[in-house]
């Protein structure tokens, strides 16, 4: 018999907070996390806006010399889970560690690493390249330093599928709990690719906003003047676990995980395909694995990129499945307020989706000001509503083609 | 004095404390390090003292004084 899932901690890293609480509040609230680019001089950059993690200091969280050994999206992914794992208040001296597993989600990994390094090599030669370079900078390290930070023995993976990478880590890990190959998983993702190469790629794309005069409002998802993604880092981090296992030690329940679906567009490197119909399509098998009909679900949790196709696509995809439906249900995009942390979105998204059930809150598109033609649902604008929430979707689209849907369910026995 | 200017080095890379620091201490044994942390205090090392360390001779350096006795023959 399958095995049901539960979100029994959280975890968060956040351009708008650190820990839950802060992060929650901020989100609640409709802030923005979005400034000016301080991590270096962005003198010729088309884009000088991100949100940036701020006042975090990574020896609260992982002693001083095995931070050194780490690249900074490492930092956000260990740090995030020891607060999702304090948390769950799981008691790690007293679990089956072959079935405790991470498996996390990174869109590039140690990005900033490889730059520092590739430095050296142009200016100080072959031999002064860290031996740390490349366990710093592989994308998989993440989930490896977790494991070894907790000592979870069992499932140990790391997704890379672009800005899906933490969806699909949560919906993959949802399936290996669902068959019993696990008991816990600590799972979501992280990122850290402020860095030159990064802006400077996604900038040549013309992929990112280039409001740097206002940059609380860059990022604007479904309004009709977004101009492009404005790029966040961090980590969103969730425990999931067993029912049984949650129930036999009192956890608290933030949600159930009942649907996972997953797609290619097979269509081009990075443009969406025409209407969404990958997404469609992931959204679609998400609910039927959830078994539930279209019109159950309340709130999705939108890729809400805010690039012109992306927004566009997205609606029509939702429209395409949910029908009459779709005009009821609340679609949001909280990169609005967080950014767009890449690989770490599904993660902090997530985090959210199961927040916004277990408090019975809908958080808001920030900066939505004028109307798209394209764009004609209830995208929550500007605040935020109270709001029973029994089932949400959280939707994750990576170039490459990429789909993947999660789809939670408040808990009753 | 040199071993003091290494001392610092080794506070550096490898995150101990001075007292911990003599020198008969062994990198591996008895400073926490590994291999790899081994090999970027060599480094560390050519870069302060100015020397090149090939990797046949810095095989052979696994204590303070293996790196003291080294610096003085090399410098």
């Amino acid at each position: 018999m399958k095995k049901r899932v539960v979100v029994t901690g959280i975890g968060i890293i956040s351009p708008v907070g650190i820990g839950k609480d802060n992060f929650w509040s901020s989100i609640k609230e409709g802030k923005s996390g979005i400034g000016p680019i301080t991590r270096f001089d962005t003198e010729g950059f088309p884009t000088k806006v991100a949100g940036e993690v701020k006042d975090f200091n990574v020896t609260d969280y992982i002693d001083k010399k095995e931070a050194k050994r780490m690249d900074r999206f490492t930092h956000y992914a260990v740090a995030a889970s020891k607060l999702a794992v304090e948390d769950s208040k799981l008691d790690l001296e007293n679990i089956n560690n072959d079935k405790f597993g991470v498996i996390l989600g990174s869109g590039i990994g140690g990005l900033e690493t490889f730059e520092e390094q590739h430095e050296k090599l142009l200016n100080k030669g072959p031999r002064r390249v860290s031996p740390f370079f490349i366990p710093m900078m592989i994308g998989n390290m993440a989930a490896g330093q977790v494991s070894i930070m907790l000592g979870a023995k069992g499932a140990n993976e790391t997704i890379v599928t672009a800005c899906a990478s933490s969806t699909n880590a949560i919906g993959d890990s949802f399936k290996i709990i669902q068959r019993g190959d696990a008991e816990i998983i600590v799972t979501g993702g992280a990122e850290a690719s402020i860095t030159p190469m990064a802006v400077a790629g996604f900038s040549s794309m013309k992929a990112m906003s280039t409001n740097n005069d206002n940059p609380g409002k860059a990022s604007r998802p479904f309004d009709k003047n977004r101009d492009g993604f404005v790029m966040g880092e961090g980590a969103g981090i969730l425990v999931l676990e067993d029912l049984e296992h949650a129930l036999k030690r009192g956890a608290h329940i933030y949600a159930e995980v009942v649907g996972y679906g997953m797609s290619s567009d097979a269509y081009h490197m990075t443009a969406p395909a025409d209407n969404g119909e990958g997404a469609f399509r992931a959204m679609e098998m998400a609910v039927n694995d959830a078994d539930i009909n279209p019109s159950d679900v309340d709130y999705i949790n939108a890729h809400g990129t805010s690039t012109e196709l992306n927004d566009k696509f997205e609606t029509a995809a939702i429209k395409d499945l949910f029908k009459d439906h779709a005009y009821k249900l609340k679609v949001s995009s909280t990169k609005s307020m967080t950014g767009h942390l890449l690989g770490a979105a599904g993660g902090i998204e997530g985090c959210i989706c199961a927040l916004s059930i277990d408090n019975s809150f809908i958080p808001p598109t920030i900066n939505y000001e004028t109307k798209d033609e394209n764009c004609d649902l209830d995208y929550v604008p500007n605040k935020g509503v109270n709001q029973d929430v029994n089932y949400a979707i959280s939707n994750s689209l990576g170039f490459g083609g990429h789909n993947a849907s999660i789809l939670l369910k408040k808990y009753t026995a | 004095m040199l071993f003091d200017k290494l001392k610092e080095i080794i506070m550096d890379q490898l995150e101990v404390e001075e007292d911990e620091i003599n020198m008969d201490s062994s990198f591996q044994d008895d400073l926490d390090a590994d291999s790899l942390d081994v090999v970027e205090l060599i480094m560390a090392i050519e870069d302060e003292f100015d020397i090149e360390i090939p990797d046949e001779d810095a095989e052979k350096i696994s204590t303070v004084k293996d790196a003291i006795d080294y610096i003085e023959k090399n410098q």
